[in-house]
């Protein structure tokens, strides 16, 4: 074999069978020169439809090899313009428009705008109404983190964490479907207290599913966290320090993963969390890996949250004293989900005009809220929900606006994928856990 | 097809008049062409008492109680009395929140010592959106009267405080600088608010439509663009908006 002979060229060999050609691999070095980065630049774009994209997302990736050297995100084809619309209806109706933007966190929507509705109006909320409300966000928090790690597992090829992840979601949305009658989008925060009171069994079936899930939520560790390919395609992906996070706006478990303790349920309690015994997880690692490990720990801590909230549950009203404001009719739930009770009807429709004049007045027309504006922030799955509301003193909002966690976050995409492989701009995202309802609204 | 009262007549098409035939003097009144009733079913315009109310036209005199003080101290001291007063139009404290009203020229002046100063260390810029005040008059767009406001919410992650900055402009002249350089989370949401708004952020690396398609025509947001009355496109098909697909009256 001499030195210019090529020491890939396809070999062939004599058999019994017939000739047999061995091929490797082409001299590239030959082919192309010893630089085969630099020349070489891809443009791929992944998306709008892509099950890997955490919804319809966009990427426009420029590709070196494997290497993402630039990434772009295209967002808006979710777009329904629920803020405009808020703007057509009165401030009740309202709470059923924002619950349907983060569609996986629809009664923190549906808490920051009624929180900046009552701060416009200075009411106060009855006790019980404020602990149901923390109660049921508390369970909306695991189910939304357990579908951030189902569907991120699921893009990273972890299919069973998304089956598991999906049947302990399931648990927590057949709870929200006995408390509020609607699995998603409930509509079950309104602006002065709640939709109605807990049903009869709640506090039962939730005593029960506090039960079960700290034995399902340890199986994820058994699953995952322990796992050396879960930990591969985690451990230093998707790195993006406070620094990062706070020029660019990032709150959360991004920024509780990047070591920052920032939660506002600490640093500016609402709805009595001040009182609540419970931890802000974090992590020192900025990665996805220390992400994944906050939500995880952060599950746990709702977990303690439910139970605390359960065991002060007192009597009492859950929606304010003013007859102006509280929503009239009685409503129940149905086999097909909440409507007006058929004793009220019975009530307005047969017994008291005063009483069917005052709901057509309230229902249709709605109340009215002093002129000014609000900023409410709470603490979503995904970080700071914003309401930023202005009222121009009639029954309608001026102008409600979002900022959503999702939207300012997913700004992060570039930083953190950018000088990575392309695999890992997945994991990244799926770190992130955008939710496209949120991002466009 | 039947009209329900005192609409107006059909036009010859059997369309309404002024709302197939497009919106009389460039303003749409009424979610689906409703006017002249106790509108109950969408927006009507029931109320206009000055738009923004409290917030469009009112001051706090100091003290304005708690850490306002010391804030708005430390503002004045850090970019000086004379930039200040030329900046700060007027402060609002209302139902616990502060918001001081700013000319633009001096955003970023005003951006960069809240951000920087030792005694302010606003890190975060929460949130950053456009409301359109429209006019006080009524539904007629008043030229030179700065309608379109862009608001601020700052975030002082060390002292756990929050203010409130406001920037008026006209929609004439919707330029307002960009926050971009000082709080680079700024990006999307100039661009939100330039597709929602039209104002335009003077030095955005690259201010494009975020949410609607790049082509679109006009921005959603403000209060004479109406909600709905836009003809949906379809390949080879066109979907006309409700409120001209039949009388809704």
């Amino acid at each position: 074999m001499t030195t210019t002979q090529d020491p890939y060229a396809a070999g062939s060999r004599e058999t019994t069978e017939g000739r047999v050609y061995t091929v490797t691999g082409g001299d590239w070095d030959q082919t192309f020169g010893s630089d085969l980065t630099g020349e070489e630049r891809l443009v791929v774009n992944m998306g709008p439809q892509h099950p890997s994209t955490h919804g319809v997302l966009r990427l426009i990736l420029d590709l070196e090899g494997e290497t993402v050297t630039k990434a772009r995100v295209t967002i808006g084809y979710l777009h329904t313009g629920i803020e405009k619309n808020t703007e057509y209806r009165n401030w009740t109706q309202g709470t059923t428009f924002v619950t349907r933007m983060d569609y996986l966190a629809p009664l923190y929507n549906e808490a920051g705008y009624c929180m900046a509705v009552e701060k416009l109006l200075g009411i106060e909320i009855p006790q019980r109404a404020a602990t149901i409300r923390l109660l049921v966000m508390e369970i909306n928090r695991i189910a939304s983190h357990l579908v951030g790690l189902a569907t991120g597992g699921m893009e990273l090829g972890a299919l069973t964490a998304m089956t598991n992840g999906f049947r302990e979601r399931e648990l927590c949305l057949d709870l929200l479907e006995e408390i509020t009658g609607l699995r998603m989008n409930h509509a079950y925060i309104r602006p002065g207290g709640l939709a109605q009171d807990l049903p009869p069994g709640a506090v039962e079936s939730i005593r029960e599913w506090l039960t079960v899930m700290p034995k399902r939520l340890a199986e994820y560790h058994k699953l995952l966290t322990g796992q050396p390919i879960w930990q591969r395609r985690l451990k230093d992906v998707g790195y993006l320090d406070v620094t990062g996070c706070v020029a660019l706006g990032i709150t959360g478990p991004v920024l509780r993963a990047a070591g920052l303790p920032w939660d506002l349920r600490k640093v500016e309690p609402y709805l009595g969390y001040e009182t609540y015994d419970f931890e802000v997880p974090t992590a020192d690692t900025s990665d996805a890996w220390g992400r994944y490990l906050v939500r995880m720990a952060e599950m746990q801590e709702s977990l303690k949250l439910v139970a605390q909230a359960l065991d002060r549950l007192e009597p009492g009203p859950v929606m304010v004293d003013d007859r102006k404001i509280a929503w009239p009719a009685q409503l129940s739930l149905g086999a097909d989900g909440m409507g007006n009770s058929l004793d009220h009807v019975q009530h307005i429709m047969a017994g008291s005009m005063e009483s069917l004049i005052h709901h057509f007045k309230l229902v249709t027309e709605g109340f009215r809220v002093p002129a000014g504006q609000v900023y409410v922030p709470v603490e979503s799955p995904r970080g700071e929900l914003g309401y930023h509301v202005v009222s121009d003193g009639s029954t309608r909002p001026w102008r409600v606006h979002v900022r959503d966690p999702s939207f300012v976050n997913l700004q992060a995409t570039a930083a953190m994928s950018e000088g990575g492989m392309i695999a890992d701009v997945i994991a990244a995202i799926a770190s992130i856990d955008p939710v496209m309802g949120g991002v466009d609204r | 097809m039947s009209n329900d009262g005192g609409a107006p007549t059909p036009g010859p098409d059997g369309g309404q008049q002024g709302i197939g035939g497009g919106p009389a003097g460039g303003f749409r009144r009424g979610a689906f062409g409703v006017s002249g009733s106790g509108d109950t079913s969408g927006f009507g315009g029931l109320v206009r008492v000055e738009p923004g109310g409290a917030v469009a036209l009112h001051s706090t005199e100091r003290p304005y109680g708690g850490w306002f003080d010391e804030v708005t101290d430390a503002l004045v001291e850090a970019v000086g009395q004379a930039t200040y007063a030329a900046a700060v139009q007027r402060v609002l404290v209302d139902r616990g929140e502060i918001t001081y009203f700013v000319h633009r020229e001096h955003l970023l002046t005003l951006a960069q010592a809240l951000r920087d100063d030792e005694a302010l260390r606003f890190e975060l810029l929460s949130s950053l959106s456009g409301v359109d005040y429209l006019d006080s008059g009524g539904p007629e767009v008043t030229p030179g009267r700065p309608r379109l406001h862009v608001v601020y919410h700052l975030t002082s992650m060390t002292y756990r405080r929050r203010i409130r900055l406001e920037v008026a402009v006209t929609a004439e002249d919707p330029h307002v600088p960009s926050l971009t350089g000082i709080y680079p989370t700024a990006d999307w949401q100039e661009r939100e608010t330039y597709d929602m708004f039209g104002v335009v952020f003077d030095g955005h690396p690259s201010l494009t439509r975020i949410l609607m398609p790049d082509d679109w025509d006009g921005f959603p947001q403000r209060k004479d663009y109406p909600l709905g009355g836009v003809p949906v496109e379809y390949h080879d098909a066109t979907i006309p908006p409700p409120d001209t697909r039949r009388a809704y009256r």
